[in-house]
């Protein structure tokens, strides 16, 4: 299968990025490591009109040292979060995350900013994003705008972003401890659900992979485990205002079920590596 | 619009139309048919190439997004009649069938033990998580995968 015919742009700078962006609007797609771009275009579940390769951008891609926080650029790849010395010792969790996404020849590509604007509930790194309140830092012709992580997505495949924005960085928080339990049938598959517990600032935090139309901060687990709860107790509450759907990979009760015990595993884990 | 990519050391231009695959730029445009294409979803693994240096599935990629990258295939491993030493493993541990995932499963592997000189078992299977052998032979090419770490495939 190959694509749809359609305009190509390869920018050199941010700059003439944005500019590209302003001028076509809604006729473009910008394509960063294009592992959910390509893909939709080849089966043409997408047929963008014209395709802005963002590859040439290279100071994009990048990790920094914020003091509190990781900054990181756009363009970093899921095998850089694997293998970056700064994200093992100050998001640890976003280094495991980062390597159960799809299999290394996706990782050698896929992007952190393309996978939080694909906004696909199944996906994985968002979890980080949201469970920490990250910062997502977007720039358009007219400026930058910072977004909670949390509200970037609103729905399927849906964000805030505008047609000429476009995701430059993200600002992750410092965790400590933490654990992501994906539950797959097969090796590479995306997440049939996945829970993610994290600790920063003290607060343990949880996150929920493809339990509904975007990934969910499950709010009423942290509250029971603010009142000192078991894990075992307050995994229980982890379906609250959740709307999973039902598929081939699984029943609506079944990702249910799945994310009460995900979320017991995920925060017994923390537990233990916080004991030790 | 012009696309200039190295290719098994040997440089190459042709002008692509934008929505070329790097996967048929490789085959029908330059003739180079080691990779194959096993599927339309990104999923299998047999399109598996490096690009500088590292595995990716060259279906999954424009061509032009290779602009000025340089690209190993399966027919650049060999050293003239000498093959890699991962291909000797494969060869030595029947690590292939019908052969179809053979020249992905082979890049996959220069890739993981570029990466990880001296993995194990587990760690094999893990980097093999994006190739598909439908012949299912996946216990000789761990340990094909092994024994070419074993005699220092890395090199
Ligand atoms: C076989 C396979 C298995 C996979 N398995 C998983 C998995 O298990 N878990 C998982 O989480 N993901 C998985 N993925 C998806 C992968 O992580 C993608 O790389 C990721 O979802 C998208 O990132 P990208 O850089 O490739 O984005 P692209 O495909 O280039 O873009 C995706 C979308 O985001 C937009 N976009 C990209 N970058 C920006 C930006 N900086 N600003 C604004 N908009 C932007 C594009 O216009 C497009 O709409 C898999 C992919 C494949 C092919
Ligand atoms: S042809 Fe199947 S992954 Fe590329
Ligand atoms: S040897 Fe036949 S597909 Fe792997």
């Amino acid at each position: 299968m190959i694509p749809v015919a359609f305009g190509y742009h390869r920018p050199e700078t941010l700059d003439e990025a944005l500019a590209l962006l302003g001028e076509l609007g809604d006729e473009a797609k910008v394509l960063a490591g294009g592992h959910s771009l390509i893909p939709m275009m080849k089966l043409r579940l997408a047929a963008p009109l014209a395709v802005v390769d963002v590859g040439r951008l290279h100071s994009l891609r990048y990790v920094r040292d914020g003091g509190d926080h990781l900054a990181i650029g756009a363009l970093t790849r899921h095998h850089d979060l694997e293998t970056d010395s700064l994200v093992a010792q100050r998001v640890p969790v976003l280094r495991s995350v980062a390597h159960l996404v799809g299999d290394p020849q996706v990782r050698h590509r896929g992007t952190l900013g393309g996978t939080l604007a694909h906004a696909d509930p199944a996906g994985d790194l968002a979890a980080v994003a949201v469970a920490l309140d990250a910062t997502i830092v977007v720039a358009g012709t007219t400026g930058r705008r910072e977004v909670p992580a949390g509200d970037l997505a609103t729905g399927y495949f849906e964000t805030t972003l505008a047609p000429e924005e476009m995701i430059v960085e993200i600002k992750v928080p410092y965790a400590e401890a933490g654990e992501y339990q994906k539950f797959t049938r097969r090796a590479q598959d995306w997440a049939v659900v996945g829970s993610l517990a994290v600790r920063s600032r003290g607060t343990l935090r949880v996150a929920l992979v493809n339990m509904g139309a975007t990934t969910i901060r499950a709010t009423a687990v942290e509250a029971a485990l603010a009142e000192g709860t078991s894990a075992a107790e307050a995994a229980v509450e982890a379906t609250v205002g959740t709307s999973p759907v039902g598929d081939l990979a699984g029943s609506a009760e079944y990702r249910q079920h799945l994310a009460r015990v995900l979320t017991e595993r995920a925060l017994l884990a923390v537990e233990r590596s916080e004991r030790r | 619009m012009q696309l200039e990519i190295t290719v098994n050391g040997r440089r190459y231009h042709h002008d692509v139309e934008p929505r070329t695959l790097l996967i048929h730029h490789l085959r029908d445009q330059l003739g180079l048919t080691g990779a194959n294409v096993g599927c339309d979803t990104s999923s299998c693994g047999a399109c598996t190439v490096l690009l500088d240096g590292a595995s990716v599935k060259s279906c999954t990629m424009l061509a032009l997004q290779a602009d000025g990258a340089t690209i190993t295939t399966v027919e650049g491993l060999a050293d003239g009649e000498i093959p890699h030493p991962v291909q000797a493993a494969f060869r030595a541990n029947h690590a292939l069938q019908c052969g179809f995932c053979t020249p992905g499963m082979v890049m996959a592997s220069v890739s993981l033990l570029a990466e990880n000189p001296h993995p194990d078992a587990d760690e094999v299977r893990t980097a093999l998580e994006g190739n598909l052998c439908r012949c299912t032979g996946y216990h000789n090419i761990v340990r094909a995968v092994l024994d070419a770490a074993a005699q220092g495939g890395a090199e």
